[in-house]
């Protein structure tokens, strides 16, 4: 039998606030153990929470840049269980009233086909602190500093249909999310995780099949992996005449496989309520205007615009746009060397290469675009060749010169074009190897062809790699045929 | 709607209240009749009222991103029964 996967995602989006949501605390990373816990993160009795105002414009942000709509009114609710990292027995939560309706994420899969996925609704709320139970004598330490940090929650449609789809979604989410700059999208600090919702049903069905929740999964590769296993688990139990329980499973990345967490019987049942303490949020078409007019071009008007103006290929703009760092990056040395396609060619060739080779994101270049884009001037306008540029470039991220000028005048790699200086050198080459003269004219075109790059490689070499290596090779074919 | 033994049981539990077998009783009459009051509440025709969020006529105040608050971990903490390398100590949460 053929069988459909449905997925759906629950994303959790850190807000680059520089206080808590509801608290004036600070929301800043590495902090000493609960020097950033205010009475109001702590639950303590009598506090008030105030909405932090920049949670709420980054939410709205983020719903204006997926088309969703922004209700007028948004409210706060409570959602209770009882965890030791949560000190006031309930996290506040949007269940009812989110502060972002439904909308839609573009994502483009690996053909340059796009999708359009569903957005049920993306919702504000508290995270909780961090348990530590390792170490102290029998007991679990209690870390408060992340109580409180706003999260964005955003709840998809279950309109995936395979890990590739997913995991495409998660970045498009992320590229959405930071080029807002509503968050750092560190994934491995935990700035951004996802809960995965996977079922099957034979394909054609319309019915969904029972799906089973995988929590925590904390990177692009993870979620595909985990899709996959749990695909194939559910697949394998109902050809085996079983069914999947609807269950929370946890994500292995070691033994990559999905385990069983808890099962809908053990399931918490939170008692959602209004939160009492918070009014609701009322917010003005002004407001949302305002909101809309400070949006910054988004990844997907930035790839059309690679494309459309700028005349790359699809492959190109989708690359050079699917992070703000990197369209940043490439847009200047663009506007440094005016010249479109040069720029793209080397932000994905040299530069990506070499950022690889030392995994260094494109943040952490030691080579600023300013200084590639004088590179890539250099090439455009003829003034060193393919070989003295890649010379350049090495000595740029050596940090040997502050711009590609200085390198190449220290260097001496100004390419020859000088025409008399270019025969003198073609001449010496000739006269200091009448053997391999000689062959070359006893053999046929064909040969002549292959046996031509020995005399280049020597001109070049005495040229010190400088000399335009088209002129070179018009010239040496000129005098060795007549010769 | 009416409650039942096992429903008190089940949202005290929720709620972390220790209750014995009278205090269980108790509250099945109390809340039944709460409960009864609500159900009275539900035959009234409320489709021309629109749902309120709050008994106040009054929406929620923001405040600006600023941080406010000074570290008083030590202040806070005097009142923990337990603390550790600025850790809040409790009894062993099994995962």
């Amino acid at each position: 039998m053929q069988w459909e996967t449905v997925i759906g995602l629950e994303v959790h989006v850190q807000l680059a606030t520089r206080s808590k949501i509801f608290s004036g605390a600070s929301t800043a990373f590495g902090a000493e153990p609960n020097s950033q816990a205010c009475a109001v993160d702590l639950g303590l009795p009598g506090v008030l929470p105030v909405l932090n105002e920049a949670a709420v414009a980054m939410a709205v942000k983020f719903g204006l840049a997926i088309n969703a709509e922004i209700p007028e009114i948004s409210v706060f609710d409570r959602k209770n269980y009882f965890y030791p990292d949560l000190p006031k027995g309930y996290q506040t939560s949007q269940m009812y009233s989110p502060i972002v309706g439904p909308g839609e994420v573009e994502i483009t899969l690996d053909d340059g086909a796009t999708k359009q996925i569903g957005v049920h609704h993306a919702h504000l709320e508290e995270d909780a602190g961090k348990s530590l139970h390792e170490d102290f004598h029998g007991m679990t330490g209690i870390d408060l500093n992340r109580a409180g940090t706003p999260l964005m929650e955003i709840v998809s449609q279950p309109d995936m249909r395979s890990a590739k789809e997913a995991a495409a979604y998660l970045k498009a989410i992320h590229a959405i999310v930071t080029y807002l700059g509503i968050s750092d999208g560190n994934m491995a600090e935990g700035s951004m995780r996802c809960d995965v919702n996977v079922s099957v049903r034979p394909e054609g069905q319309e019915r969904f099949g029972t799906r089973a929740e995988i929590k925590n999964v904390n990177s692009f590769r993870f979620v595909e992996r985990a899709i996959n296993f749990e695909k194939e688990r559910q697949i394998e139990l109902l050809e085996d005449g079983g069914v999947v329980e609807q269950e929370t499973r946890l994500f292995d990345p070691e033994l990559d496989e999905t385990r069983s967490m808890r099962t809908k019987e053990e399931a918490n049942d939170y008692r959602y309520f209004p939160c009492p303490d918070l009014l609701p949020v009322v917010l003005d078409q002004a407001y949302i205007d305002h909101q809309r007019r400070s949006l910054p071009e988004l990844p997907a008007e930035k790839r059309a615009r690679f494309q459309d103006e700028l005349g790359l290929s699809a492959y190109d703009a989708g690359i050079l746009s699917s992070s703000r760092a990197m369209a940043d990056y490439f847009e200047v040395v663009k506007d440094v060397c005016g010249d479109a396609k040069q720029a793209a060619n080397w932000v994905q060739g040299e530069l990506s290469g070499a950022l690889n080779r030392e995994n260094l994101s494109i943040e952490q270049s030691p080579v600023a675009a300013r200084q590639l884009g004088g590179l890539v001037s250099r090439v455009v306008d003829d003034t060193i060749n393919g070989k003295a540029a890649k010379e350049v470039f090495q000595a740029l991220w050596n940090g040997e010169g502050d711009s590609a000028d200085d390198i190449i005048d220290a260097k001496g790699l100004e390419q020859v074009t000088d025409t008399g200086a270019i025969e003198a050198m073609i001449d010496q080459v000739i006269a200091d190897n009448p053997a391999q003269v000689t062959q070359y004219q006893e053999a046929d075109d064909a040969k002549r062809g292959k046996m031509i790059g020995y005399f280049v490689g020597q001109v070049m070499k005495a040229s010190r790699g400088t000399a335009n290596p088209q002129q070179v090779n018009a010239l040496l074919k000129e005098k060795l045929d007549q010769a | 709607m009416a409650i039942e033994h096992e429903d008190v049981r089940r949202a005290a539990h929720l709620a972390r209240l220790g209750l014995d077998d009278a205090d269980a009783a108790h509250y099945v009459d109390d809340l039944g009749r709460i409960l009864e009051m609500v159900d009275q509440l539900q035959t009234v025709d409320t489709d021309q009222v629109t749902p309120m969020a709050h008994p106040l006529d009054a929406t929620q105040r923001l405040r600006a991103d600023e941080v406010t608050e000074p570290d008083q971990r030590d202040h806070f903490q005097r009142c923990a029964p337990l603390v550790e390398n600025g850790l809040y100590l409790v009894p062993r949460v099994v995962e």
